[in-house]
């Protein structure tokens, strides 16, 4: 919540989050399942799922693809809330694994079907779609594809926020606002 | 092509019903159950039937089913199983997704619609009372007939005055922004959008994503179907009053703060168009009253306010997948009209309102989960739809002006849920299958 009346943003704070993600007594239900709890590192996803083994390549071409959808329009991604994606390759025992980490200001339940709205608009379906167990009717069947990111989503046990709680348009309007001070200023001299 | 034949008309028509009545029915054996939907089907017209005749006709009659209902007429249990979760669960069970907590609980909830042997729903609109009262008297003869079906409860509906134009007890004007479908000929209003594929509200049709999926089986039971979120909503049209005055000295100040609630003046006129001074005939003509955006007309909202009722309902071109989330409304006022000057009388009145969509996760239960009930739409931080949010008094409201905004911290419920369930809306064709089930085929 950024409720800008409390000036929570000022104070870091960590918060440890139960094993299995939620907290017990306070876990509310979305319409797709439990909504995993907003911390001082904002709402955020980590899926972790196995690369369908020989398509490496394909998640390299794909961080071009989008790294031009992004460039060309610059808000794309704007329906998601976001402030930061993390896409990682990593090895175990020799396979390769995809993790997909995300960090946004509304719970993932929220906007859940315009992200993959999203998804098959940008071609983020790419990725996905070789990763093993993705459901081949995703694009028609937006429950499938929500049991698939929850079935794959390693909640955290630890979060930490230096400005906790503060959301992506929050941090952008302060710097507007001092972008706007500034220029106040320099009209004044 | 739309197979109106086949459609229900409630989905698709408007009819001029000042009255009517709602049944809630339980069915206690599946023979006795089909004799009733075998009856009353004869008197379920389809879209096409209305179209066509209208002005003769003096009733409509509409018929739903819950999931448990589908189980009570005879539906086999692999056919049940093709349906969507948030249906098989009911409204009742999804109440903390729908904001329905507190007051407005399924615990408090009346006339057994929280009930799992709630079956069925018969609405009945008429013309006039006694048309009604004749249309009463024929399903009460009916149900004597049926000896394994109980009313559960019934709702009468009363149009309220003045009756030129559609309105709530609150006196807002109603009906101003309903989704056009494509195929139907009709043809939006400026400002409501190009027409929608009809499968965003009727099943068996392309969709704004494509073509028709995962549709419950058979075919023949949800083919021209469609699914209703039944809203029964109390309307405290005492302590709405107390409000504006408490938050206006003049008339003019308390209509302008319930056009700040509503986004549109109780005329029906559009801040957005009409920000500072009611303008009735903007309000009484369809061919402006729904002709403005957001974005680029209001984008602040020092208009219409952010968190107002037709914002959060109609985002327009401030959400994105507008197209995926457009619903059909229906229904009517009930109880009866607080005159002005009147003190709250302690009567319920409000209306009982049907959304109408071919997804109920993705366009009732969306809006009510989050363009409704969530408390940062909109960055709001603290606040939810003033209107039919879930409110108890710890929620504020603001009304961006300048130089310094308004803000009303400990904004009242003026609405209360009193009932609610999710009905399956079958077509034509489909209610005659499920009439003409048998016992032998539930092995």
């Amino acid at each position: 919540m950024s409720d800008t009346t409390q000036q929570d943003w000022i104070k870091p704070v960590a918060m440890a989050i139960p094993k299995g993600g939620f907290f017990k007594d306070k876990a509310e239900q979305g319409r797709y399942g439990m909504i995993f709890p907003k911390s001082p590192a904002c709402y955020g996803f980590s899926i972790v799922a196995k690369v369908i083994p020989g398509r490496e390549q394909v998640f390299y071409e794909y961080a071009k693809n989008i790294e031009k959808a992004v460039a060309d329009q610059p808000d794309c991604l704007a329906t998601l809330k976001l402030h930061y994606l993390r896409w990682v390759l990593f090895p175990i025992k020799g396979e390769t694994y995809f993790m997909y980490q995300g960090i946004f200001d509304t719970d993932f339940d929220k906007y859940t079907e315009d992200a993959v709205t999203l998804f098959t608009k940008l071609g983020i379906k790419t990725v996905f779609e070789n990763l093993e167990g993705f459901p081949t009717d995703w694009q028609t069947n937006a429950p499938a594809f929500i049991k698939f990111v929850r079935d794959h989503q390693c909640p955290s046990f630890l979060e930490y926020g230096e400005y906790p709680y503060v959301s992506a348009d929050e941090i952008k309007k302060a710097l507007k606002l001092k972008a706007a001070f500034s220029d106040m200023l320099d009209q004044m001299q | 092509m739309l197979e109106n034949e086949d459609i229900q008309h409630i989905l698709l028509t408007r009819t001029p019903a000042l009255t009517g009545q709602y049944k809630f029915l339980s069915f206690r054996n599946a023979m006795s159950a089909r004799v009733w939907l075998s009856a009353i089907l004869e008197t379920v017209q389809s879209a096409a039937e209305v179209q066509a005749s209208v002005d003769q006709n003096k009733r409509w009659v509409t018929v739903g089913f819950t999931w448990n209902g589908l189980r009570a007429l005879g539906v086999d249990e692999a056919s049940l199983a093709t349906f969507p979760d948030e249906f098989k669960q009911g409204m009742a069970a999804r109440a903390e997704i729908l904001g329905d907590t507190g007051e407005n609980h399924p615990d408090n909830w009346v006339g057994g619609l929280a009930r799992t042997d709630l079956h069925a729903i018969a609405i009945l609109f008429a013309r006039d009372a006694a048309e009604r009262a004749r249309c009463q008297t024929e399903h009460e003869k009916l149900i004597a007939q049926c000896k394994g079906v109980e009313v559960l409860s019934t709702l009468d509906l009363e149009a309220t005055p003045p009756f030129d134009y559609e309105h709530d007890h609150f006196g807002y004007r109603d009906r101003l922004s309903q989704p056009v479908i494509e195929g139907t000929g009709e043809v939006p209003t400026p400002g409501s959008g190009l027409p929608l594929k009809p499968g965003e509200f009727i099943l068996g049709y392309p969709d704004e994503g494509g073509p028709p999926a995962n549709l419950p089986q058979p075919r023949i039971l949800s083919h021209n179907g469609s699914y209703m979120a039944y809203r029964r909503l109390q309307e405290h049209v005492g302590r709405f009053r107390d409000f504006l005055r408490r938050h206006g000295q003049t008339p003019e100040e308390q209509e302008l703060v319930a056009a700040k609630l509503m986004g549109r003046w109780r005329s029906g006129a559009p801040l957005v168009l009409a920000p500072d001074k009611d303008d009735p005939a903007l309000g009484d003509d369809l061919k402006r009253n729904n002709d403005f955006n957001y974005k680029h007309m209001d984008p602040h909202g020092y208009a219409v306010p952010l968190g107002a009722h037709i914002r959060r309902m109609n985002p327009r071109d401030t959400a994105a997948n507008m197209n995926r989330r457009r619903m059909i409304r229906r229904g009517a006022t009930y109880g009866p009209h607080l005159p002005e000057d009147a003190p709250e009388d302690g009567v319920e009145r409000g209306i009982a309102a049907f959304v109408i969509c071919a997804s109920l996760i993705r366009q009732f239960e969306f809006a009510q989960n989050v363009w409704v009930n969530d408390r940062n739409f909109h960055q709001l931080g603290n606040e939810r739809d003033p209107i039919i949010g879930t409110q108890d008094g710890t929620l504020e409201y603001k009304i961006p002006k300048r130089p310094i905004r308004k803000k009303i911290t400990g904004l009242p419920a003026f609405t209360t849920l009193r009932g609610g369930a999710y009905f399956f809306l079958p077509g034509i064709k489909a209610l005659g299958y499920l009439a003409a089930l048998s016992d032998v085929r539930q092995a």
